[in-house]
């Protein structure tokens, strides 16, 4: 793993850069150790079997798990001990796997309830461009929406913060074939526009279709990591890694 | 004159304005509770106390420094909502990671300290806090007359009420309370000061008790208990309405108020527990509230 890290260890210092991170749900100790790093303009997933650490692993560099301990360095500078507020106003985006569509607000006030944290956010009408379909559903309730529509809000209210580095836990899951690949453009959209992904996902079909490289998360450890380039040539030993 | 079921007309627009003026009270009293409750999860047991508090706020800003009726409507709130922020930055933050029962017992011990402060300050005899004299009088309806101060406690109520209302359901700020009451932990991860928003809204929760507390100087006596007769009754409105629903806390305080105007018109007998009796019957039928959310 060291050898493929080094070997595309850019000139400048990665965007984030999460160094020997633990994490706790309470007493259990679910994160051992998570080393990846993300350079800006990636989009970079992290695989692995369930309960292998990918979602605590996003939580830990948000902040939202309680119990945290190592380094995370984001634009360079450290974070592992501010709250999720100071976090997000850093410049953190966070897509949570539940999606989080509030039910007592509508689409809507869902859409505009995360505050601006920089300059250079997407505008309404971008978002709503990009998201044609809930530009219909404005007035209605959050959580009135189908699931499909519901990850697309909870996406696109992200985009307006200005926030250029998005954490996405599962985006696809649970969703019919052609939402996933809507899903799909819509990232390599961003991309394209300069934003920095890290991906949690299951589905690796789907992962590969826009991802620059894959980490690999077994027992709360970043176990390996593979280009997306060399990832037909390493299907067999992802295969065994996810156990499918 | 027409009587209705033999009841004189006079009696019974007499007792529906009483109704309709403790409504008003019942109505700011469980919105501020139903707001605390939303955001906070704690049941604020000294709300009466920190009623009775804005009453004595508003006589001793009379008596002490000489400053009337309309400034005290302004500062009272301000004052004694100032004085629930320190008790939540102080105090019930303290509690949030432990059963909600803490936090209940915590107010309710504050709300008996309190109470006996002022008690042993001011003794239980009540002071006199005269109507502004602009809304002394009455008007004559024709049917009855109206006392001015009287009317003008029900605007104000619902004049408040329904700001309150808009404020928390049709404005972005409001937006940002309802989202942090359903999920504090994404709200705060996406870059909103939630524990700052929490302590705000006890705040203004307590300034609304302090408002109702006011209103309340010129009609009632000044008197250290007068928030703890109030609050039982409160408590009822604020189940049958629903814990933390905004409109259900107005619109039950209001008709609550009407239906115990009412029953004393009647039934005088029952009009003591006609509001107990509601409160059981809601309880059996619908568990959550006239309209709470079951989740």
């Amino acid at each position: 793993m060291s050898e493929a890290m080094a070997m595309t260890e850019p000139a400048t210092a990665p965007f984030l850069s999460v160094r020997d991170l633990e994490g706790w749900y309470d007493e259990s100790h679910v994160l051992h150790g998570v080393d990846f790093d993300v350079n800006a303009g990636e989009v970079v997933t992290l695989l692995g079997r369930n309960g292998a650490g990918k979602t605590t692993t996003l939580r830990a560099i948000m902040g939202t798990l309680a119990k945290r301990r190592g380094s995370v360095r984001f634009n360079g500078r450290e974070l592992i001990d501010l709250p999720p507020r100071a976090i997000a106003r850093a410049g953190i985006a966070f897509c949570p796997e539940e999606r989080g569509i509030f039910s007592s607000l509508s689409v809507e006030e869902n859409l505009m309830l995360p505050p601006t944290v920089s300059q250079g956010g997407l505008s309404r009408e971008d978002v709503l461009a990009m998201f044609p379909n809930l530009k219909e559903r404005l007035s209605s309730q959050g959580t009135k929406l189908s699931g499909g529509e519901q990850q697309m809000l909870a996406i696109a209210r992200i985009l307006r913060t200005g926030a250029k580095f998005l954490l996405l836990d599962e985006p696809t899951e649970g969703l019919a074939p052609v939402i996933v690949q809507q899903i799909g453009r819509t990232l390599s959209e961003l991309k394209s526009r300069g934003f920095t992904i890290v991906l949690v996902e299951q589905n690796f079909r789907f992962a590969a279709s826009i991802a620059d490289r894959h980490y690999v998360v077994e027992q709360g450890r970043v176990i390996d990591m593979i280009p997306n380039e060399e990832l037909e040539a390493n299907i067999g030993k992802l295969h065994a890694y996810l156990g499918v | 004159m027409f009587e209705l079921l033999g009841i004189p007309p006079q009696a019974l627009f007499g007792q529906l304005l009483l109704g309709l003026i403790n409504g008003s009270f019942y109505a700011l009293l469980s919105l501020g509770l139903a707001v605390i409750f939303g955001l906070l999860n704690i049941i604020n047991f000294s709300h009466g106390a920190q009623y009775m508090m804005g009453a004595f706020v508003a006589w001793m800003l009379m008596t002490y420094a000489g400053i009337n009726y309309w400034w005290a409507l302004l500062l009272v709130p301000i004052i004694v909502g100032a004085s629930g922020v320190v008790i939540e930055r102080l105090m019930i933050s303290r509690l949030y990671h432990l059963d909600h029962l803490y936090g209940l017992l915590l107010t309710f011990g504050l709300a008996l300290i309190i109470q006996g402060l002022f008690r042993n300050r001011f003794g239980v005899s009540g002071l006199p806090y005269a109507i502004p004299a602009e809304l002394t009088g009455a008007q004559n309806l024709g049917f009855m007359f109206l006392p001015n101060y009287r009317g003008w406690v029900v605007v104000a109520s619902v004049v408040v009420c329904f700001g309150t209302w808009f404020a928390i359901e049709r404005t972005r700020l409001g937006a940002c309370l309802r989202a942090a009451t359903e999920n504090p932990t994404l709200v705060g991860a996406f870059g909103i000061n939630v524990p700052r928003m929490i302590t705000l809204t006890y705040g203004f929760g307590v300034g609304l008790a302090a408002f109702a507390g006011v209103l309340a100087a010129p009609i009632y006596s000044v008197n250290p208990n007068m928030g703890a007769d109030l609050i039982i009754v409160v408590f009822a409105v604020v189940v049958i309405g629903g814990m933390g629903s905004i409109l259900g806390a107005i619109v039950t305080g209001f008709g609550l108020g009407i239906v115990e105007g009412l029953t004393k018109v009647f039934y005088p007998e029952g009009s003591a527990v006609v509001i107990f009796v509601i409160m059981a019957l809601v309880l059996l039928v619908k568990p959550a509230g006239l309209f709470g959310r079951t989740a």
